[in-house]
């Protein structure tokens, strides 16, 4: 669109200069936690340290519990994504494909959920969870998280297999494969790029669930996910900064590493999901 | 949005299913009852009774029994705390949404124009904030904008504050900081939304606008801005909601902090709900669940409005249609 060489080069320049101020809190977060506690408050704005402390990480990782707020939060993580990914493909599936009596009523109902707030539900879903008696255990935390309709995904996955054309379910069936079969089979297998997408969102918002751990995980010290473990070190160790920004690198860079590498998928299935 | 339209295009046959359509419902019902069951029980369920609980004095423990009809209501209406925290919530949602998104507009313009070199990398370092730990982010920034922190080192130094602000002891101050690291946690994926919207545009509209020797900006207020009209309202819904529901930031930057102006409608039931430390020693679910409700009646009152905004041109179109059809009897 623009074609003037005076304009690209400002283009450029502004966006790098904007850009270094966009990611500085990260540059800033993970120089700093290779630093002293004293080089932390007198070094000024000057973010590289002297020498590499790597005793930050430990005592994050050990002292402040962060080795079991790290399993912890994969165990979540991977549970959460895995029993939402199950529901939405299921729903998506028959949304997509079949037609059934009351299928309108439920994709309005899908769609009304989206605007559900969470302040709303809180309340009565840990009231019914401790009635379950999954309260303060992980298997709570999980089923809290996954609650309320994947509205997106469903809608990702509903698009992807009404798409799918009707001679490859009618061969299917000729060569005798019953429903399930054809969606596990069949189906399923077809829609690996939505199960990604909608796998690597899904991981890096739960991955970054703060409400729900930390209502669920109250009682339960030993059960925090990163994000909650993160606010209690602030509290606990109040004056070591640099042990801090240690403890929120190790919280921010499996997400970060899982969105650089996926991120084709990830940029592109949220896109996808609200292109009008 | 297309994607339900589109699937909502098959209809239901009408009458009786074949037997073969009959099994296949059947086996729809199953694939749906995960869900039913969840939405039933964890959303549903659980709206019903945050009703309930509204009209109770209840702390959470025990039995539901002190009956008190509108009294949480009354006094919440009555509440100037309730109040604080409910403008805090529509100048955090109506600050980040205008920045954010008009923000993102400019960016997305700028990064959809193909023979850009770099574009995946900027579009990257531009969405990064959008996929860390929110909470993580409230904590370090409030290392940042503390009193001997980054940002006044930095101003100091470079001689643009003569002395050090205090960003979050401040209430005004503490505000705009939290609009300005939401705004800039949300910018990433409304610029993705609007990159969505820009791609949607045929790309001969603009080869045939360059043919007629439209230049940049003509091109823009006459093509691209009126084409990405329809997309606008999703964006601005998916931001005011999104901006309803920002607990995390709130809690880790201000905690709501300094004395409660910067305190969110989520934040106050939450300190209401589950901190018995901010309600005076007890919990008070039942009082948190009214204002629960009245958040949910807000939202949803917003996400109505913005609906009809959005599908107001099939709205519209329905209407004509069905006078075409009168006309035509």
């Amino acid at each position: 669109m623009i074609r003037s060489k005076s304009a690209r080069i400002i283009i450029h320049t502004c966006l790098l200069v904007f850009g270094f101020i966009w990611i500085y809190p990260f540059i800033w977060m993970i120089l700093s936690s290779f630093k002293t506690n004293t080089e932390f408050l007198t070094g000024g704005p000057n973010p590289i340290p002297e020498v590499f402390q790597w005793d930050n990480y430990v005592r994050a990782w050990t002292s402040a519990n962060f080795s079991s707020y790290f399993v912890n939060t994969v165990i979540f993580t991977i549970a959460t994504v895995f029993i939402v990914l199950v529901l939405s493909a299921l729903t998506g599936y028959v949304l997509g494909r079949i037609q059934f009596p009351g299928r309108k009523a439920i994709i309005i109902i899908v769609v009304a959920i989206m605007f559900i707030p969470k302040g709303y539900t809180i309340i009565p879903l840990f009231k019914i969870v401790s009635t379950l008696g999954l309260s303060d255990s992980l298997l709570g935390v999980i089923v809290a998280e996954s609650s309320g309709a994947h509205v997106l995904f469903i809608l990702l996955f509903a698009s992807f297999f009404a798409k799918i054309p009707k001679e490859l379910e009618e061969a299917a069936e000729i060569d005798g494969a019953g429903f399930l079969r054809t969606f596990t089979q069949i189906m399923l297998p077809l829609s690996a790029p939505i199960v990604a997408t909608a796998g690597i969102m899904q991981f890096i918002w739960t991955w970054s669930s703060f409400l729900i751990p930390l209502i669920f995980t109250a009682n339960r010290p030993e059960l925090r996910t990163l994000a909650v473990g993160m606010e209690n070190f602030v509290g606990t160790y109040t004056s070591d900064y640099v042990g801090m920004t240690a403890a929120a690198t190790i919280s921010l860079v499996p997400v970060m590493v899982m969105f650089l590498l996926m991120q084709r998928f990830f940029i592109e299935g949220v896109a996808g999901a609200v292109k009008s | 949005m297309k994607v339900p339209t589109e699937i909502s295009q098959q209809t239901v046959p009408k009458g009786k299913l074949s037997p073969r359509n009959r099994k296949k419902a059947i086996w729809a019902y199953v694939f749906l009852m995960p869900q039913i069951i969840v939405f039933f029980g964890l959303s549903a369920y659980p709206i019903i009774m945050s009703y309930v609980y509204s009209f109770y004095d209840w702390s959470g423990i025990g039995p539901l029994n002190r009956f008190i009809g509108l009294d949480n209501y009354r006094q919440l209406l009555t509440s100037d705390r309730f109040w604080q925290s409910f403008i805090n919530s529509i100048y955090y949602v109506a600050g980040t949404t205008v920045i954010s998104v008009g923000f993102a507009l400019i960016l997305a313009i700028i990064l959809n124009d193909q023979k850009l070199r770099g574009k995946t990398l900027y579009r990257t370092v531009y969405f990064l904030p959008v996929v860390t730990t929110t909470a993580v982010i409230g904590i370090v920034m409030n290392n940042i904008f503390g009193l001997n922190g980054l940002f006044n080192d930095l101003m100091t130094t470079f001689g643009i504050l003569s002395q050090p602000v205090s960003w979050l002891t401040d209430g005004v101050l503490a505000m705009i900081l939290l609009i300005v690291i939401g705004s800039w946690k949300g910018l990433g994926i409304n610029m993705v939304y609007w990159l969505a919207g820009l791609q949607s545009i045929p790309n001969d509209l603009y080869e045939s606008a360059q043919l007629d020797g439209a230049g940049f900006w003509k091109t823009l207020f006459h093509i691209t801005l009126p084409l990405l009209k329809p997309i606008l309202s999703v964006i601005l819904l998916l931001s005011i909601v999104g901006g309803i529901n920002a607990f995390d930031l709130v809690k880790t930057l201000t905690n709501g902090g300094p004395y409660y102006q910067t305190e969110t409608l989520d934040l106050f039931i939450y300190n209401y709900a589950f901190s018995s430390e901010f309600s005076g020693g007890q919990t008070r679910m039942g009082y948190a669940s009214a204002a629960g409700v009245l958040l949910g009646l807000f939202t949803f009152f917003i996400s109505i409005l913005f609906s009809i905004g959005a599908f107001s041109k099939e709205i519209r179109q329905f209407r004509l249609n069905r006078k075409k059809a009168r006309i035509g009897k």
